[in-house]
């Protein structure tokens, strides 16, 4: 088999701002003192004269792209998911979401994938409460081809959009010629008629693997990748539920309001079905290297695969 | 327009302060009533704006960061001709355009939607960068309020605003020195205002803000200043114009009742007659 490739959300999150800031002199982008990590830097470099650091000063950071997009540009607000989401909620909600600006947030090295940081800066719950924000887009892409595709969607629509990238390189899993970003739109990625399984970012890739496996046992899975969790793709959730009967959810955010949330909340209504959620279930994570917290908070192949297995009937 | 024009429009405007908050039963006379003259003075003589036009690309900004006083800002943009002033007694009505709070969507003139203390200033940094990036000449103003300046985003705008050498920006305290729960010397003192704004870059002028010279005065010295933002410490009146609210903290956040609105209005009456007599 041959070497599969590895990127981080991250860094095709400033790649792909560099690239847009080329093509557009409206795009402007804050950053709050972690433009080396948070991969801004890269835009930083190509256009000094439209790159803001606010300095760590989240709240006012977002504030001030409020205040930019209310004069017509098109900022693009970084940080780390904890402080984008977690600390400047407020300023998201009132100063972003209420009057409806044109605001993109690029939010980084969100989940537990984090790694060695530990749990002040492992971010569960970004999901949960941006969607939960009146007319705010939630993105949340599983590699590099759909995070490059997602950057440029958000800059195309117009209004608040929240992005989730990750710290960790993740195999890119999208290289295919006819692969194509539509916000708003799920992405069937295998099918399957015993089981759907719906996941969204880092784990996706996990979950194709924990497919291939359960085939080997006769288990036929489908797999959705739901990259905007709102507004959700619910035709597809619906019609996948009802085709296959029963749903394992799986992300690296809480268990608590995100991508299962979601899901739930449409099934229960509209087709009810079993459903099992994977993620992180009600906890805060640690320190450690990101492939054992992945491991140690089920999220890895094999976890997901056991899990499944001891849910599907 | 000259002082006298400018002293009568403040006092047509109280009016409308006082004529909404009655009519909603509830909302913030004090504060509003403190900014009366700030507020004419700039929508009157300072910024260059078109209330035809209120989304004009190259217009000044305004934002409201004490957007409680939401009555001061509607009653100004009323008196200025962006929309009726008999819609003011809808101030805070279910299904009313007129919001407890500013609301960019859905008011013509207002410039950001603001209420919650700390996050104007920061939208107004942001326009003001924006201004500084497209090299656009016009200017932004944002109003915020003593007690608003305990909140730590205040500083955090500020800072950035005078790193970026903002002189396009100018940061108005109502300084009347009374919040929520008492005197803000009380409460959790914010003295000294302008040796704080001093220390943080800013261009700083004393002014009694209830004097229209003197506000005259630092607009002119604002508009002269390179390579800062400028900050205005306004000394006002809270309740200014309405005998029984003056200096008082109880009419922070209160509503005249039908006798109380009587003696308010005969208050402003009698001051605008005095004033045709001049």
């Amino acid at each position: 088999m041959s070497e599969v490739r590895k990127i981080a959300t991250r860094e095709s999150y400033g790649n792909a701002l560099a690239e847009l800031g080329a093509e557009h002199d409206d795009i402007v982008v804050l950053d709050a003192d972690l433009a080396e990590a948070t991969k801004t830097g890269i835009f930083k470099k190509a256009f000094p004269e439209r790159f803001i650091d606010c300095g760590i000063a989240e709240s006012n950071m977002i504030g001030v792209a409020a205040g930019l997009a209310a004069a017509g540009k098109v900022p693009f607000a970084s940080s780390f998911a904890m402080f984008a989401a977690g600390r400047a909620y407020e300023q998201v909600r009132n100063s972003v979401g209420y009057p409806h600006l044109n605001v993109k947030i690029g939010a980084t090295h969100a989940g537990i994938s984090v790694g060695e940081d530990g749990a002040t800066h492992q971010c569960n719950e970004d999901i949960a409460l941006m969607r939960v924000i009146p007319g705010m887009t939630v993105i949340c892409p599983s590699d590099d081809i759909e995070a490059r595709a997602a950057v440029r969607a958000a800059y195309e629509h117009k209004g608040p959009v929240y992005m989730r990238f990750g710290r960790l390189a993740v195999p890119v899993i999208n290289d295919r010629k006819d692969y194509k970003f539509k916000l708003g739109k799920g992405v069937v990625l295998r099918e399957g008629k015993d089981l759907t399984i719906i996941a969204t970012g880092l784990p996706v890739s996990n979950c194709l693997e924990a497919a291939g496996k359960l085939a080997a046992d006769g288990i036929e899975a489908k797999v959705v990748n739901i990259h905007t969790i709102k507004p959700l793709d619910e035709e597809l959730v619906t019609a996948a539920a009802k085709e296959t009967g029963q749903v394992v959810t799986v992300e690296e955010h809480s268990v608590i309001g995100g991508l299962g949330s979601a899901v739930c909340d449409v099934l229960s209504e509209k087709e009810p079905t079993r459903v099992m959620k994977i993620g992180i279930n009600d906890v805060f994570g640690e320190s450690g290297p990101a492939a054992e917290l992945l491991k140690k908070y089920g999220l890895d192949t094999e976890s997901i695969y056991e899990k499944i297995k001891g849910f599907v009937r | 327009m000259d002082k006298l024009e400018l002293m009568k429009t403040a006092n047509e405007i109280r009016k409308g302060i006082v004529t909404a908050v009655h009519s909603a039963k509830a909302g913030h006379p004090g504060g509003s009533l403190s900014a009366a003259e700030i507020f004419t003075y700039l929508y009157f003589e300072e910024m260059n704006i078109d209330p035809r036009n209120p989304k004009k690309e190259n217009r000044d900004r305004f934002i409201l960061s004490k957007g409680h006083t939401a009555p001061g800002l509607y009653a100004t943009l009323a008196q200025r001709g962006y929309f009726p002033k008999e819609d003011l007694v809808t101030l805070r009505h279910t299904g009313s355009y007129l919001q407890g709070h500013p609301d960019m969507k859905m008011i013509p003139g207002v410039d950001m939607s603001s209420g919650s203390l700390g996050q104007g200033i920061s939208a107004a940094v942001g326009m003001a960068v924006a201004g500084k990036i497209s090299n656009a000449d016009y200017r932004v103003y944002t109003l915020v309020g003593d007690g608003e300046i305990q909140e730590g985003q205040v500083w955090e705008a500020s800072m950035l605003a005078a790193h970026r050498k903002l002189d396009n920006l100018v940061v108005i305290v109502d300084n009347n020195n009374l919040q929520i729960d008492g005197p803000i010397t009380e409460v959790n003192s914010p003295y000294p205002i302008d040796k704080k704004f001093e220390a943080f870059n800013f261009h700083v002028i004393n002014i009694d803000g209830n004097d229209f010279e003197q506000l005259d005065a630092a607009f002119k010295e604002a508009r002269a200043v390179k390579g800062q933002p400028t900050a205005i410490i306004a000394k006002t009146l809270k309740g200014k114009g309405v005998s029984f609210m003056e200096n008082q903290v109880a009419w922070h956040g209160k509503a005249p009742d039908d006798e109380q609105y009587r003696i308010a209005m005969e208050d402003l009456r009698k001051a605008g007659e005095a004033l045709c007599q001049r």
